[in-house]
């Protein structure tokens, strides 16, 4: 694969609730991304929208932000899914030699809808919506099952909470930073038994931009353009009986590719930061036996030993990860922000040092169905 | 181009107002049984999938993890693309991408829509600005009416030039195309007496909606070659979503964003005499009026002179450079596939694989995609690797 | 298993859900709604580069790819680019009842402005309306902050 470096990045402060409409919360944070790579939207010869239409409460939801994002003025496309197959479609339409330049810009208003309508609809009409499953209820069923499975318990899960919302104190564009224990977590409100509010992560509005060139222009425009080393992505089953939820094999297949494609073989020795997709504090855990960081079962352990702390062997969500701030659509992407962040050394006061290779992970539909895994390197 | 990519396989199901005999993924199993068998490949065959839709017809949300089952997907890199009526040629971009980029040789694009299952206007009015557009913007026709009048008003275009189009398109898919959902052979007078939607557009002005899906196989040069001898090549691919607020398109009697689309598309593929280098035309024409004022954006004939190509005959099966011998959106509209359609009916045609569609000899077609807020995709394909 | 003969008509699910959306007007249009409840003003935004003037008002120039924040009024009458009146039964997606009809959508310019707003014409007989004709905005008397609410139609300027 030709070498591809993003050479801009951007993101809103994630809140409760953002005032703004659509199209000026994006053009906040395209006016941003154009600012820290030094660009004007003229240098920008494509650009890939990643809008929902049910989030957005709008058909063909990527109209609200067509001039707001400059995508008028180039050509455009619009993926509906986490914001890395955004990146990975910018990507490949650079990689295909046509384009120099791809902006990348997803932004979602999640206080403006009712989250669990929303993903009720992601259900089967004809077999599961009836249920009332949502995201939080669905996810429910995956972390009993990864703990019944593999002996993973909820302190555990709640040490994932505890530090992410620590880390979060350091990241200026977080949602939730604080201050919390285990207890705290432990004796939250239970929303969908084993999931406890603190296990969950909130309704955030927010954006997130980043600009990616090939290597020349990357080379030429900035001083410190981030490598894509390697992404992969892959489906799982789609029925929650379809599948057994404990297991991670879309993610397992998902990261070989990226791994493949960046020469990484020994995950634990070779990346240095993971910015991973933590919509609830089991799935920190999970995701990270499917990354082989660890085998199956052991994600609880590396916690228990701090391994994934600030200034553990292999820090997990120095910016306080998705439970800090989840901007449906939006996380995904801003988590390749955090590990650009963490690459360029500009990561404040929550940058890992040494920092050469960092992963970036999202996920898509119910429970994790949809993985999608990015190496960056210097 | 630096990884030419060609089109190895098209399939898609019988069109049908409302399709009660399969649900969603059932439809699109078929379109992508119909594909593979078209390329004879197999499921193991395909590195990736783009699908897309459009999310309120059917009120599903994640589609992309949804259609598994019907698209072959499971364990497999699957991405949704959407961007409205644009959606069809939008995905088939995307996994023209996805095959570009070296990432992927062979990649499905499945484009479907069950219309039937939602009130369609109700649904396409939400794209309209909630605040200052939405409760006097009716779905898609009333701005293609209105964009009509100001053609009528600017060129001396007239309802009978529209219906021409429309006798063209459903004539089309009555005598040459199995698969279309209306097959009604026209005249202009049965156009002239139906009733008006809205004013000038009438009833057998406009496209139906319609439950159908649509499955094509992108491959890379290498793959593409081994799996058929006369791939269609995509030679040129150009996307242009101009507008936002839908008053600002209005008053503009042609299409920009087409014009602009298809500049992209033609010197990618180095067209410069595009009525001359084009053999065929599947064309997104949503209503019949846009087939009199959307010609000259991409300059198939001089600005106001519409009414003249259409009036010629030129653009008749038979004619020198025919327009929608499948019928086009007319007489086939499953949304999410439409644009796909084109696509797929453009490559059929250079691969030789039309049918009783096929315009002999064709070797350049063009395929355009139509939607959101006057938004065009453009795509040229050509049975030979170059036009120079 | 045996299927019986009846047993061969395919069935439906339906799927009512109430969805509902409270959308942020944002900004813009937020001063541009409470001009119209307030001052019964017609605001639009001017681009500082260019110096076109967008109603309804929006954060940036489209061609100028520039923040505009200087807000100024525009008339109240412009002139109609297009229209078409709306005969077809639909829901309407605000309040999930059939829509009214039939009703004239007009595409209109209003003087001051160079982007174009939708509203609704009182006139519905198609052979009344043509494009290029003179129109004014028609107010109501209790406004509420609600575009189509406190502009509640336009008119045709009857030649004197």
């Amino acid at each position: 694969m030709e070498k591809v470096g993003i050479i801009g990045v951007a993101q809103t402060k994630y809140q409760r609730y953002n005032p703004s409409s659509h199209a000026e919360l994006a053009y906040e944070v395209t006016a941003r991304a154009l600012e820290d790579a030094g660009l004007t939207i003229d240098d920008i010869d494509n650009t890939v929208t990643v809008c929902n239409d049910f989030w957005d409460g709008r058909t063909i939801s990527s109209m609200a932000i067509t001039e707001a994002t400059g995508s008028h003025k180039s050509p455009t496309t619009n993926v509906e899914g986490d914001g890395t197959y955004g990146a990975l479609m910018g990507l490949m339409r650079i990689l295909s030699g046509l384009h120099e330049i791809t902006l990348v810009v997803a932004q979602s208003k999640v206080s403006e809808g009712i989250p669990s309508v929303i993903t009720n609809a992601m259900f089967d009409p004809v077999y599961e919506r009836m249920l009332g499953l949502d995201a939080i209820n669905s996810s429910a069923l995956q972390m009993r099952s990864y703990m019944y499975t593999y002996g993973v318990n909820e302190e555990q899960c709640a040490k994932v909470s505890v530090k992410n919302h620590r880390n979060a104190k350091a990241n200026p564009y977080a949602h939730l930073p604080m201050d919390i224990t285990v207890e705290d977590v432990l004796k939250s409100r239970v929303l969908a038994d084993p999931i406890k509010l603190l296990d969950t992560s909130p309704i955030s509005d927010g954006a997130c931009a980043i600009i990616m060139a090939r290597e020349s222009t990357a080379k030429k425009k900035h001083r410190k353009p981030v490598w894509i080393k390697g992404v992969g992505h892959c489906a799982d089953a789609y029925h929650l009986g379809d599948r057994d939820l404990a297991e991670v094999d879309a993610l397992v297949s998902a990261a070989q590719r990226a791994y493949d494609m960046a020469g990484i073989t020994r995950p634990l020795k070779q990346i240095h930061v993971a910015e991973i997709y933590d919509a609830f504090s089991y799935m920190e855990l999970m995701w990270m036996e499917g990354l082989g960081f660890c085998e199956r079962g052991k994600a609880g352990a590396m916690v228990d030993s701090g391994s994934t702390e600030m200034n553990g062997i292999l820090p997990v969500n120095p910016s306080g990860g998705v439970l800090s701030a989840h901007a449906v659509q939006v996380a995904g992407l801003a988590r390749i922000a955090e590990a650009v962040l963490q690459l360029r050394g500009e990561a404040g006061d929550r940058q890992i040092d040494g920092t050469r290779v960092a992963l970036a992970h999202g996920i898509e539909g119910a429970c994790g169905q949809g993985q999608c895994v990015f190496i960056l390197g210097k | 181009m630096k990884r030419p990519v060609g089109i190895v396989g098209v399939g898609q199901t019988h069109h049908k107002s409302k399709n009660t005999d399969c649900n969603g993924q059932e439809l699109i199993s078929i379109a992508v049984k119909r594909a593979l068998e078209n390329a004879e490949l197999t499921m193991a065959d395909i590195d990736a999938i783009v699908i897309g839709n459009m999310d309120h017809f059917e009120s599903i949300n994640y589609v992309d993890m949804w259609s598994v089952d019907g698209s072959g997907g499971f364990m497999k890199p699957i991405m949704k693309v959407t961007t409205g009526g644009t959606t069809g040629s939008a995905i088939g971009h995307a996994g023209f991408y996805h095959a570009a980029s070296g990432l992927f040789d062979t990649v499905l694009v499945i484009g479907w829509e069950q219309n039937s299952e939602s009130d369609t206007t109700a649904a396409i009015s939400t794209c309209f600005d909630p605040i200052t557009e939405r409760e006097y913007s009716a779905g898609a026709i009333g701005p293609l009416a209105a964009q009509y009048i100001a053609y009528m008003s600017k060129y001396g275009a007239t309802e009978e030039d529209a219906a021409l189009v429309s006798v063209r398109d459903h004539n089309n898919a009555a005598l040459y195309n199995d698969y279309a959902h209306l097959r009604q052979v026209i005249k202009v007078e049965d156009v002239m007496k139906s009733a008006y939607i809205s004013y000038p557009i009438k009833l057998l002005d406009i496209c139906p909606r319609t439950d159908g899906a649509c499955a094509v196989i992108f491959a890379s040069e290498r793959k593409a070659k081994k799996i058929t001898k006369r791939p269609a090549w995509i030679l040129g691919v150009g996307d242009c979503h101009i507008l936002v607020h839908l008053a600002d398109g209005i008053g503009l009697a042609s299409l920009p964003s087409l014009e602009i689309a298809a500049r992209q598309a033609y010197e990618m593929a180095g067209i410069t005499d595009p009525f001359n280098q084009i053999d065929v035309a599947e064309l997104y024409i949503p209503a019949s009026t846009a087939g009199v004022a959307w010609m000259e954006a991409l300059k198939l004939c001089e600005e106001g002179g519409g009414p003249r190509l259409v009036r010629s005959g030129v653009t008749n099966m038979g004619g020198k450079l025919p327009v929608n011998p499948s019928g086009g959106v007319l007489a086939t509209n499953p949304i999410g596939a439409t644009g796909l359609l084109r696509i797929g009916e453009a490559a059929l045609q250079v691969m030789g694989k039309a049918g009783k569609k096929q315009v002999a000899g064709a070797q350049v077609a063009v395929a355009t995609g139509f939607g959101g807020c006057f938004w065009s995709d453009v795509t040229v394909l050509s049975s030979l690797s170059r036009l120079d | 298993m045996e299927q019986g003969k009846e047993d061969l008509k395919p069935l439906s699910v339906a799927y009512i859900a109430d969805m509902t959306y409270k959308y942020h007007a944002g900004h813009y249009y937020s001063r541009f709604l409470r001009e119209l409840r307030d001052n019964r003003l017609i605001a639009g935004v001017k681009c500082p580069k260019c110096g076109k003037v967008y109603v309804p008002p929006r954060i940036v120039c489209r061609d100028c790819f520039v923040r505009m924040e200087e807000f100024v009024p525009v008339s109240q009458e412009g002139t109609l680019l297009a229209f078409t009146v709306t005969n077809f039964h639909y829901i309407d997606t605000t309040t999930g009842e059939p829509k009214k009809i039939p009703f004239t959508t007009a595409f209109i310019k209003l003087d001051g402005a160079d982007s174009n707003i939708v509203h609704r014409l009182d006139e519905t007989d198609e052979k009344k309306i043509k494009a290029g004709m003179r129109l004014r905005a028609v107010f109501s008397n209790n406004r509420t902050g609600d575009y189509f609410h406190d502009i509640d139609h336009f008119s045709i300027v009857k030649d004197m």
